[in-house]
């Protein structure tokens, strides 16, 4: 059948969804994936500056949908990656402008020449969401470990699940480790126990996220970030690797270090 | 500074962490059988003033809790303390014979309570004064130990 269609949502909006769909979407293509990535955001375009694209579209979803443009003619090709492309939603239009059928067909056609098509989906629960929903194989949930974003992703996921494309797997951002040590922000353990579905990465807070945001290079390509290496983590763990998860304990106490010295660790 | 004390006695203070989860467990129960807290209080109320017009219930010990094992199954468990009817009010029977009330009392507001006699009879009975007297009974039960 082809390439697999992955979905990004999460519900609740700021979350990190279109952070995390560039940032898979560098992190596939960098393993020799074929990707393209669709922002089907309509009306809020978004993909296209964080993956720093933006002065290169000319057609958009909306335009090949209704026929004004040929789908090759509405893929970016990404600076870095041959085989990295990006449909840009529209901006100047609304989500009624596309069916979930227009995205079935769309998918299917993409399925044929490429490993990975990623959609952003909108934020909410609305004809965006079912847009992006409809064609996905596998939907993967980005959440924040704060109570409203939980809650949003509980309600995702049960629609999820009712539309016959569950579970999906979660992605938590923007972890915080100091604040969970200190019982100050819900744990990775916590949200697992809360929504009960598989976590397939874990993103710590990471203020070279919004360096990169500026510039337009997604974090991933940043050999310093730890962020940028937990979205790696899971990119890889999308194509089927077994990848353990980071130690994001970045200064550990010193008796925590002496511990270790002790256990020869 | 108070935190610094409670921090320097070890007297771990529950993190906000922690009452976030509460909240959310909370919160994503009602959510998810569609249903808020407060029409969940109505529907016990409800519930408890039907089988009030049967039986004689202890309503201080009464519990009806949503019980959710994951997304998709939850249950409704009530546990509902009745009081055992007694022939007459001055003799002891619930007493001497345990039996008959622990079975009443574990069933809670199970199907079997209606086969069992004496709780069926503590309902037939139109006087609210033998009822009362019922349950001053099993109340003073109770207190033994």
């Amino acid at each position: 059948m082809g390439g697999k269609v992955v979905t990004i949502s999460s519900g609740k909006g700021g979350v990190g969804k279109t952070t995390a769909t560039a940032n898979l979407g560098i992190s596939l293509a960098s393993l020799g994936k074929k990707v393209v990535v669709i922002d089907a955001d309509i009306g809020l375009r978004n993909l296209d500056v964080i993956m720093g694209l933006e002065n290169r579209i000319v057609y958009d979803l909306v335009d090949v949908v209704e026929g004004r443009s040929k789908l090759r003619q509405a893929m970016i090709k990404h600076k870095k990656f041959d085989d990295l492309f990006l449909i840009p939603a529209a901006q100047t239009r609304d989500k009624m402008a596309v069916s979930p059928e227009d995205m079935v067909k769309l998918a299917n056609e993409l399925r044929e020449d490429f490993d990975y098509i990623l959609i952003d989906s909108p934020a909410g629960i609305e004809r965006g969401f079912r847009n992006a929903l409809e064609p996905a194989d596998e939907v993967l949930i980005v959440t924040n470990p704060e109570v409203s974003a939980v809650r949003d992703a509980d309600r995702i996921i049960g629609l999820i699940e009712a539309a016959d494309k569950g579970p999906g797997k979660l992605i938590i951002n923007r972890l915080k480790t100091e604040l969970v040590k200190k019982g100050e922000m819900l744990s990775s353990d916590d949200v697992f126990d809360i929504l009960g579905l598989s976590i397939v990465g874990i993103i710590p807070e990471d203020e070279l996220v919004l360096s990169a945001s500026n510039s337009g290079i997604p974090v991933t390509l940043n050999m310093q970030s730890k962020a940028g290496m937990a979205f790696n983590n899971v990119a890889r763990r999308v194509i089927g690797e077994d990848v353990p998860f980071m130690n994001l304990d970045e200064n550990p106490g010193i008796l925590q270090r002496l511990a270790k010295l002790l256990n020869g660790r | 500074m108070t935190n610094l004390l409670s921090r320097l006695f070890g007297r771990a203070k529950k993190g906000s962490g922690a009452t976030a989860k509460d909240r959310l467990r909370f919160v994503l129960q009602h959510d998810r059988i569609n249903l808020p807290p407060e029409r969940m209080e109505e529907m016990k109320s409800e519930i408890l003033a039907v089988i009030v017009k049967y039986l004689v219930v202890d309503k201080d010990r009464v519990e009806i809790d949503l019980e959710q094992r994951d997304r998709t199954h939850s249950k409704l468990v009530a546990e509902i303390p009745v009081a055992i009817h007694t022939p007459s009010a001055n003799s002891k029977p619930v007493a001497d014979s345990g039996a008959p009330a622990d079975a009443a009392e574990s069933n809670g507001a199970d199907a079997e309570l209606a086969d069992d006699d004496s709780a069926v009879e503590a309902a037939k009975s139109d006087s609210p004064k033998d009822a009362k007297e019922a349950k001053a009974d099993e109340d003073e039960e109770d207190k033994k130990p």
